[in-house]
């Protein structure tokens, strides 16, 4: 990438700015290339536990391991000989079917210490110990993209740490923000010109509320008065929801200045009591984020083809199940990887197994695969990052996590 | 009349300690900032929201009558009883109704006090000790918990203030401690005897650690005590026991702390490297009072406190005081909260802290004068802007670091709800007399011209809780 590329960028943006349509500016393909491929990244937070998600069931201390918690075999997706799907993922494994979707079922950060909070620090910052950085390792993405800055969204109302620096990024979360005085945002914008925190956020979230009424054209409303009463009607409303969002975030992706970066949190996944098998508490999260995945897919169109999408949570589970129908806090987890940008392949990172002796202080998955060498290698080869960038400043100290090639 | 000075330690008193000023309350304060912050801390702890609240075992005990209607419901034939005369819906509308009840109370209180600085502080506990409405049953006692557990204990022993979040009902559900079992207690060894009986009655019959992680990284010494995963474990078994009355229980059990022998794993434990004679609840109860005797737990507290009420990024020596204050009076609240009031560096000018979306639509009705009337006006924007009632997203509670609350979705939609607050209540206010009572000291020239050049009262309000200087405390 040229400098001539970064300025016309900038450009790019100035015209956004200004009102101008972006087709009446022309120009070459190179700057349309340049903002072409996308990466979503959805977190899912509070331990996220991947033998119930992406169940090893040819494992054969799988069952015995998880009692009545372990995902039947014949109910499971299967995608090889060991590892499949569970059932609420009807979705993505349509993809892994058409080589779309592969899983990393023994990933982990560098974080041991089984707590949320720290753990999804050392996920978020990047950083390769607790507390190591107050930026998130996408916004340093952001920074060290070829050709400029990148563009950064995160979803949600508030602002999640892996996005959070010096690079200032978008947000939006569903709601609109509704008609007001005209006047305001000029008027505020002069009282919040020496404002780092304000002055910087309402410039940018007014930009993307504009930008949001084009993301939305076509996404159905969710029809939460035909979906019947009790837990699963509010479950199939929130599949209905997350597939509105998800169609939106895509919507977003698809506009000239649209994020080449966006992150997604999803919650709810500490599932220490009950957590259910094919069906429960576990299995409606995995629908929820099934249906995010879903909406994804299809709001992007053709644009899927140059998107990757990176599902992580903080920590895994225990292997064991617990004394109330639950998994507690554990180390290695599962990691997905979906798009059209993907190669097809088998898992990535190696199997442990769950061998007694395999397992990480006898009660985890053991982690085979540094998550940071996963994010890296999508970085680099879907995102063009180069390795100094990442070994330095995304992932700081990092250079022995090598990142994982062939992705894409 | 106050001086310069007495007038900028009204507004930090007034905003940063408490929750925003109310018209005339700086000027009543500018006479003695900190003596009126002092005269807030008192024995008797924060004041409460509901004068006769329901109780959390009234909550608990409504609850399993409401889920044992709802499986009779499913089992029986759907679709005969019309929609509106369905018991099981009237049930669930009272589940959903309690929590509003509670938090609008709570509002209000925060509203209107003139005790500020009391309020906050029950607030910051309220949050250290997290029970978070996202399950339904918690919906129905994080109000409660509150109101028993916490309020009465805020400014007292940190111990007994940590022994009454552990017991209560609410955090023992929240985070899972009422099912747990000793793997080799008696309830344990006779549930394992014909296979699967525990399942069949709904028993897990065995631990879960999920109480015991959040006391030691959340509650007391923090993650960077240095505790083990045996650590976790060990306080998990001697937590055992530590359950909640059911319905088949004596009256005065149900939903009400209760200790199962039979469940409570037998045996001595060792938690952060001191052994613990087993001793039934009290062995739980003996490691709860050590850990809150802990130094790390001292550090731990002393910067959170000093992080929530003056900056992201406490100046150490003030951390350093209320450590002092905490550790010198074994971890008397009423001590700590005099030593932050009395810190010099409590009182740069300068706000630093970002207000919350509850804070900022708190202060904005204290500014006109006036308190939120129906759920309606809380919920809805509360949840918009990333704090839905009662419901953290995680046992950490709500963040307290600007980043997290001033993203550009958050702000546009702060000014959105500015404009709909301001076109409903500005009406006949006096915007100006409303901006100088609100900050006092600490409008700006800038924000006070903007104000008065505004086109429209409502616009002139907007400007107001927008402003940088309303935004912060």
């Amino acid at each position: 990438m040229t400098r001539t590329d970064l300025n016309r960028r900038r450009l790019l943006a100035a015209g956004g700015a200004l009102g101008l349509s972006v087709g009446f500016m022309g120009g070459p393909a190179l700057a349309r290339d340049r903002g072409r491929r996308k990466l979503v990244v959805v977190l899912a937070r509070g331990a996220m536990d991947g033998l119930s998600a992406t169940p090893p069931v040819g494992d054969p201390d799988y069952a015995g391991l998880r009692g009545r918690i372990a995902i039947p075999a014949d109910r499971a997706l299967k995608l090889d000989d060991t590892f499949a799907l569970h059932p609420a993922l009807a979705h993505v494994h349509a993809l892994a079917l058409r080589g779309q979707a592969r899983i990393a079922p023994a990933t982990a950060s560098p974080d041991r210490a089984r707590s949320h909070f720290e753990a999804q620090d050392v996920l978020e910052s990047g950083a390769a110990v607790v507390y190591g950085t107050a930026s998130g390792f996408l916004n340093r993405a952001l920074a060290a993209m070829p050709g400029g800055r990148g563009d950064g969204l995160s979803v949600g109302a508030t602002a999640p740490l892996i996005l959070r620096g010096p690079v200032q990024t978008a947000s939006w979360s569903p709601g609109a923000a509704g008609e007001g005085s005209p006047r305001l945002p000029a008027i505020l914008a002069d009282l919040y010109a020496g404002d780092p925190l304000l002055g910087p956020a309402l410039a940018r979230g007014l930009q993307t509320e504009a930008m949001a009424e084009a993301a939305m054209q076509g996404v159905a409303a969710p029809l939460a008065g035909a979906t019947g009463g009790g837990v699963q009607g509010l479950v199939r409303q929130g599949q209905g929801v997350a597939r509105g969002i998800g169609q939106t975030v895509a919507g977003f992706m698809r506009q000239t200045a649209g994020p080449d970066i966006v992150s997604i949190s999803v919650d709810g996944w500490d599932t220490h009591a009950n957590q259910g098998a094919v069906e429960g508490q576990l299995a409606n999260r995995l629908l929820y984020l099934d249906a995010l995945l879903a909406g994804l897919h299809e709001g992007l169109g053709d644009a899927w083809a140059d998107t990757v999408v990176v599902v992580a949570t903080e920590f895994g589970r225990t292997a064991r199940i617990n004394g109330t129908g639950g998994t507690d806090h554990g180390t290695g987890s599962t990691a997905f990887v979906l798009g059209g940008a993907l190669k097809p392949g088998g898992i990535i990172g190696d199997w442990p197994t769950l061998r007694p002796a395999a397992l990480f202080e006898g009660r985890d998955t053991r982690p085979t695969l540094d998550v940071r060498g996963l994010f890296k290698g999508v970085l680099r080869d879907h995102m063009g990052v180069d390795r100094a960038a990442l070994d330095r400043d995304v992932f700081p100290d990092s250079a022995g996590v090598a990142p994982v090639g062939g992705l894409v | 009349m106050a001086s310069p000075s007495d007038s900028l330690h009204a507004a930090i008193a007034v905003t940063r300690f408490g929750l925003g000023a109310r018209p005339g309350e700086l000027a009543a304060v500018a006479r003695d900032p900190r003596g009126w912050l002092l005269d807030q801390i008192r024995a008797g702890g924060a004041d409460q929201p509901q004068a006769a609240p329901e109780s959390a075992a009234k909550r608990l005990q409504d609850f399993r009558v409401y889920r044992m209607d709802r499986r009779e419901a499913r089992r029986a034939e759907a679709g005969e009883t019309p929609p509106d005369r369905d018991p099981v819906r009237i049930a669930a509308r009272m589940i959903r109704e309690g929590p509003a009840v509670d938090f609008l109370a709570r509002a209000r209180l925060a509203a209107t006090t003139a005790a500020g600085f009391r309020e906050r502080w029950a607030l910051f506990w309220a949050n250290h000790f997290t029970v978070s409405g996202v399950k339904l049953v918690t919906a129905t006692v994080a109000g409660p918990f509150e109101q028993e557990a916490i309020r009465p204990h805020v400014f007292g022993r940190f111990a007994d203030l940590l022994t009454s979040a552990t017991m209560h009902p609410g955090m023992l559900l929240y985070l899972d401690q009422a099912q747990s079992a000793g793997p080799d207690s008696q309830a344990a060894q006779v549930l394992k005897r014909p296979p699967r009986a525990a399942e069949r009655i709904g028993l897990g019959g065995g631990l879960n650690e999920n109480l015991a992680r959040e006391i030691l990284e959340l509650h007391t010494v923090g993650v960077a005590a240095g505790y083990s995963q045996a650590d976790v474990t060990e306080l998990a078994r001697a937590l055992t026991g530590w359950s909640i009355g059911g319905p088949r229980e004596a009256e005065d059990r149900q939903g009400r702390f209760v200790f199962r022998p039979a469940t409570h794993q037998p045996g001595a434990r060792t938690v952060m490297g001191r052994i613990y004679a087993d001793d039934g609840a009290l062995q739980a109860g003996a490691i709860l009072k050590d850990l809150a005797a802990h130094p790390a737990t001292a550090r731990h507290l002393a910067h959170k406190i000093a992080r929530h009420f003056t900056a992201d990024d406490p100046s150490p020596a003030l951390v350093g005081r209320l450590e002092a204050a905490w550790t010198g009076s074994g971890g008397d609240l009423a001590v700590v909260a005099r030593a932050l009031v009395e810190a010099p560096e409590a009182w740069q000018p300068a706000p630093a802290k970002f207000k919350t979306p509850y804070e900022f639509l708190v202060s904005s009705w204290r500014a006109i004068g006036g308190q939120p009337a129906a759920i309606e006006h809380l919920a809805p924007p509360l949840t918009a802007l990333g704090q839905r009632p009662f419901s953290p997203p995680s046992p950490k509670g709500w963040d307290d670091l600007a980043p997290t609350w001033a993203a550009p979705d958050a702000v546009v939609k702060r000014l959105a709800w500015a404009q709909q607050f301001s076109a409903a209540v500005a009406g006949e206010l006096d915007t100006d007399a409303v901006a100088s009572g609100a900050l006092g000291a600490r409008l700006s020239p800038a924000v006070r011209t903007a104000i008065a050049r505004a086109e429209s009262r409502e616009e002139a309000l907007s400007i107001l809780l927008m402003s940088p200087e309303f935004q912060r405390r």
